[in-house]
C-alpha cells in the first residue's frame, strides 16, 4: 500500500534533510580534525617565524608571504585576462556561433585538465622556454592558466545572463557598446566576476601538483618573483609525505590554508564590489 | 493615404495584401496633417518567414498612433522596425519604405544613431538601467554629449517633472532605480526617452506589466505627451487605446504573419469599423 500523500512528503523532506545533514558533516567532521590537531601549534609565532628542522618546528612566514605572490600573480594576471575574454565571448560572438562553440568547448575541456598537466605545461612553457626558472612568477602564471578557463566561463554567464531589455533600452537610446558594458552590464556581473575569481583562488590556493614543477619548494623567504617559494599546499604535501614527524605542523598549516581560502574569497567578493559594485544601485 | 482597409477577398488567394482606400478623414485638431512617418508596404521577416506583411500606414505628427491586436499580429516587429532596433535582431530582414521626415531610414546615408536618437523607444517591460535614479537619466545625457552639472541636472529635473515623478523622487535620487515601482520604473523610463529629447516615442505595450493604478498614471501622461511628440502605441488594452490614441490601425494575423486590417481614426476605428474583423475585434467578439 502507498503511503498518505502527506506521509510521502514527510518522508522525502526527511531523506533531504538526511543527505543535507550529511555534506555538512563531513565538512565540519573535516574542519574539527583539523582544528583539534593543528590548533595546538597554531599561535602568533608560528605565522611569524620561518620553518625549522625541514618544516617540524618553526613556522611558516615565508611560505605565507610566497603563496600570497603567488595567487597574486595568478589573478593580477588572470583577472583582466579573463574578463577581456568573457566579454569577447558574450558580446563579440554570437551564442550559437562555431567561434563561441569552439571557444566554450576548449574552455570546458581546460576546466577539466588534471593539474598535474598544467604542472608539466608550465614547467616545460614558463620555467623552461621562457626561462623563468623554479619561480614564483612560472607559479603564478601556471596558476593563472588553470584559473582562466573557469574564471571565464563565470563571467560571461554572468554577462549573458543580463535582461535583453537593457541591451534593447541602451540600443534604443543610442549608447555605445563600452558605455553600456562599462556602466550596466560589467557592474550586473560584478557578482559572477566576484564567484569567479574566487572559484579561481580556490583551485590557485589548493594546488599542489602543478607548482611542484613551477615555483618550486625552497622554503626561504623569496626576495624577488624570480625566487623560487613554496606555497602552503606543498608545504604540507612535503612536511606528510616527505618529513617524519612534520604531521602536527601539516595540520596547523592546513587550517592556516583554509583561514587563507577564506580570506582570500572576501577579498575577491570586496575587490569586485569595489570595482564595479559601487556604481551599481542594487533594488 | 488616411485611412483605409484590406480587401480581404483579394487577398485570400494570392497571399498579397491588397488595400482599398477609404474616404479622407478631416484630421483633428490638435495634429499637424502632414505625416512625420510615412511606411510603404513594409514586410518584415525573421530567418525568412514573414511577421508582417506589406504594412502602409502614415503617423502623424504630434498625434498619437495606436496599434491594436491580438498577440503575434506584429505591433512590436512594426515599432521596432522603426527606429531600426530590427537591424540587431539576427535573420530579421526589412522590405519596403519607411520615410521619417521625407527620408528613407533604410537609406545609406540614414545615420541609424542619429534616427535612434530621435526616436524614443518604452518597452513592454520597464527596464531602468540597474544604476541610481539620476544616473540612469544623466547616462544617455552625457553619452549625448551633455557635460556640464548644471545642464544635467536641469535635464533631469525637467524630464522628471515632465513624468511627474519629481515630486516623488526628489529626495531620493540617488536611491536604486529598480527600488521603483513598476509604475514609476515605467515613468522613469519615459522620462529616460525624452531627456534626450526626441521627436517620436515609439511604445510597447508600457502598461502591461503594470498594475491598474500605475497604469492609469502611464496612460495620462501619454495624453498629457500628445501634441508635444509623436507617439506610436502598441497596445492589447482596447479602452486605452480608445482613450489616449488620435488614430488607430488595426493588425490581424493572416498566413502566420501580420497584416494592417484598417487604419482610421481612432474614434471611427471603435465606432464605426469598416472592415467585418474590425468590428469583431473591437466589439470583442473576436481576439
Amino acid at each position: 500500500m502507498l503511503p498518505t500523500p502527506s506521509l510521502r512528503d514527510a518522508l522525502y523532506g526527511f531523506g533531504i534533510c538526511i543527505a543535507a545533514l550529511l555534506v555538512a558533516a563531513i565538512f565540519f567532521w573535516l574542519l574539527a580534525d583539523l582544528a583539534w590537531q593543528g590548533v595546538g601549534r597554531l599561535d602568533w609565532t608560528f605565522l611569524t617565524t620561518p620553518p625549522r628542522n625541514a618544516g617540524r618546528d618553526g613556522g611558516l612566514a615565508p611560505i605565507l608571504v610566497s603563496t600570497s605572490l603567488i595567487i597574486l600573480v595568478a589573478m593580477s594576471v588572470a583577472a583582466p585576462l579573463g574578463v577581456a575574454t568573457a566579454i569577447f565571448l558574450s558580446e563579440f560572438t554570437p551564442a550559437g556561433g562555431r567561434l563561441a562553440r569552439w571557444m566554450s568547448l576548449s574552455l570546458d575541456v581546460l576546466a577539466g585538465t588534471p593539474s598535474i598537466v598544467f604542472g608539466l605545461f608550465g614547467g616545460a612553457f614558463f620555467c623552461v622556454f621562457l626561462g623563468l626558472g623554479f619561480s614564483i612568477l612560472s607559479g603564478g602564471l601556471t596558476l593563472a592558466c588553470m584559473a582562466l578557463p573557469i574564471l571565464i566561463r563565470t563571467v560571461e554567464s554572468g554577462l549573458r545572463s543580463s535582461p535583453i531589455e537593457w541591451r534593447l533600452g541602451a540600443a534604443a537610446l543610442d549608447l555605445s557598446r563600452a558605455t553600456l558594458l562599462w556602466h550596466v552590464l560589467l557592474p550586473a556581473a560584478a557578482p559572477s566576476l566576484a564567484a569567479g575569481l574566487s572559484l579561481g583562488i580556490g583551485r590557485a590556493v589548493a594546488e599542489t601538483a602543478a607548482l611542484i614543477f613551477t615555483s618550486g619548494y625552497v622554503d626561504r623567504m623569496p626576495s624577488s618573483l624570480f625566487d623560487s617559494g613554496r606555497a602552503l599546499s606543498v608545504h604540507i604535501y612535503d612536511l606528510t609525505m616527505n618529513v617524519s614527524g612534520g604531521d602536527a605542523n601539516a595540520y596547523a598549516s592546513a587550517l592556516v590554508l583554509i583561514a587563507f581560502l577564506i580570506a582570500a574569497n572576501s577579498l575577491a567578493f570586496w575587490f569586485s564590489n569595489r570595482i564595479f559594485g559601487r556604481r551599481m544601485a542594487r533594488a | 493615404m488616411i485611412a483605409y482597409i484590406a480587401d480581404t477577398d483579394a487577398t485570400a488567394g494570392s497571399g498579397r495584401a491588397a488595400y482599398t482606400l477609404g474616404p479622407l478623414a478631416a484630421g483633428p485638431t490638435c495634429c499637424e496633417p502632414r505625416p512625420q512617418i510615412s511606411v510603404e508596404n513594409l514586410t518584415l521577416a525573421y530567418d525568412g518567414r514573414a511577421a508582417l506583411k506589406e504594412v502602409s500606414l502614415d503617423i502623424f505628427r504630434g498625434c498619437v498612433t495606436a496599434l491594436i491586436g491580438p498577440s503575434g499580429c506584429g505591433k512590436t516587429s512594426f515599432l521596432s522596425s522603426l527606429n531600426r532596433l530590427s537591424d540587431l535582431i539576427p535573420g530579421c530582414e526589412v522590405e519596403g519604405r519607411i520615410l521619417f521626415d521625407g527620408q528613407n531610414i533604410h537609406d545609406q546615408l540614414t545615420n541609424v544613431r542619429a534616427l535612434r536618437r530621435r526616436v524614443g523607444m518604452i518597452f513592454q517591460r520597464p527596464n531602468p538601467f540597474p544604476l541610481s535614479i539620476r544616473r540612469n537619466l544623466e547616462m544617455p545625457l552625457k553619452e549625448h554629449g551633455v557635460q556640464r552639472r548644471a545642464d544635467l541636472d536641469a535635464a533631469v529635473w525637467r524630464s522628471l517633472v515632465d513624468v511627474g515623478l519629481w515630486e516623488e523622487v526628489r529626495d531620493r535620487l540617488d536611491a536604486p532605480a529598480l527600488a521603483l515601482s513598476g509604475g514609476q520604473q515605467q515613468r522613469l523610463c519615459i522620462a529616460r526617452a525624452i531627456a534626450l529629447q526626441p521627436d517620436v516615442l515609439l511604445m510597447d505595450e508600457p502598461c502591461s506589466a503594470l498594475d491598474p493604478v500605475s497604469s492609469t498614471i502611464v496612460e495620462d501622461l501619454i495624453a498629457s505627451l500628445r501634441g508635444g511628440y509623436t507617439i506610436v502605441i502598441a497596445t492589447h488594452n482596447l479602452a486605452q487605446a480608445r482613450r489616449v490614441a488620435n488614430y488607430a490601425g488595426f493588425f490581424w494575423v493572416k498566413d502566420r504573419a501580420g497584416v494592417l486590417i484598417e487604419f482610421d481614426h481612432c474614434q471611427r476605428i471603435f465606432d464605426s469599423p469598416r472592415h467585418e474583423l474590425t468590428a469583431a475585434y473591437v466589439s470583442g467578439r473576436r481576439g
